[in-house]
């Protein structure tokens, strides 16, 4: 039985997804220590927020509660702003907390977007917070958090 | 990168917003993969999308990894005359690709 000694610290989630060869690059996140990873979303938050609190409301982030595959899932993100030269959404900034690398994208409207909302897909290497951050033309910030069920989980690089 | 795939609406007036989409086919290489033999695949990945109407920058999207492959956007516009889109993406290494709409503004 050395096969499964050699990989006796591995859970059998984690087999399953190492035997499919597309996904081998998945069992690389699990061996990143925990605290690291909490390190890197937090440290692209801070990165994002400097010494600002953001608030909540006003920011609706969408994503569905179970993701069955994902290297693709939907997500969708609106500010309710009047997106005057006054008052507007500059950028939405979107981290998943537990991909190898948890920024997503950063997004950037001006006025002439006429709404602060924006859809994509992207990878979620199992299941995680998401995190979607709106900075306003008045140096104010938006967050909004959704934790998202992961089944088989994507090359979230 | 192959032809992308964009969606407006068939007319529209001034001020209206209007939803735009678009989608091209790319691979969105993590660099967190291995090929078979066990060797890193690099990174290759669309990190860059814009769209200007008439010269000015309606939208941006700085992309990172964690973007699924074929990126796919939907945004919006207030229509703010007659004018052309440019949707121009950006691969790492710094190849691009370009495409124009017009739209038809009653």
């Amino acid at each position: 039985m050395e096969r499964l000694t050699s990989t006796g610290s591995l859970s059998r989630r984690q087999l399953g997804i190492g035997a499919a060869a597309a996904l081998v690059a998945l069992a690389a996140p699990g061996s990143l220590p925990a605290q690291d990873q909490q390190q890197a979303w937090e440290q692209a938050l801070k990165r994002i927020l400097g010494d600002a609190k953001p608030s909540e409301g006003k920011l609706a982030l969408e994503l569905p509660e179970i993701a069955e595959n994902g290297n693709t899932v939907p997500f969708s993100v609106a500010v309710e702003s009047p997106m005057t030269e006054k008052d507007h959404v500059r950028a939405i900034h979107v981290l998943a907390t537990a991909n190898p690398q948890p920024g997503v994208a950063t997004f950037r409207f001006a006025p002439i977007s006429g709404k602060a909302a924006v859809s994509s897909r992207m990878r979620l290497a199992r299941t995680q917070d998401v995190i979607a951050v709106a900075e306003l033309s008045d140096g104010r910030f938006l967050m909004g958090k959704r934790n998202v069920k992961v089944t088989i989980g994507g090359c979230g690089g | 990168m192959s032809k992308p795939r964009i969606k407006l609406p068939d007319s529209a007036k001034v001020g209206d917003v209007i939803e735009i989409k678009t989608l091209i086919s790319h691979v969105m290489e993590t660099g967190q993969r291995k090929d078979p033999e066990g060797r890193p695949i690099p990174r290759n990945i669309i990190n860059t999308f814009s769209a200007t109407f008439a010269g000015a920058e309606v939208f941006r999207a700085e992309l990172q990894p964690g973007i699924s492959a074929n990126p796919y956007l939907s945004f919006f516009m207030k229509v703010p005359g007659p004018g052309e889109f440019e949707f121009t993406w950006v691969e790492d290494g710094g190849k691009k690709t370009v495409e124009k709409a017009k739209l038809n503004v009653s």
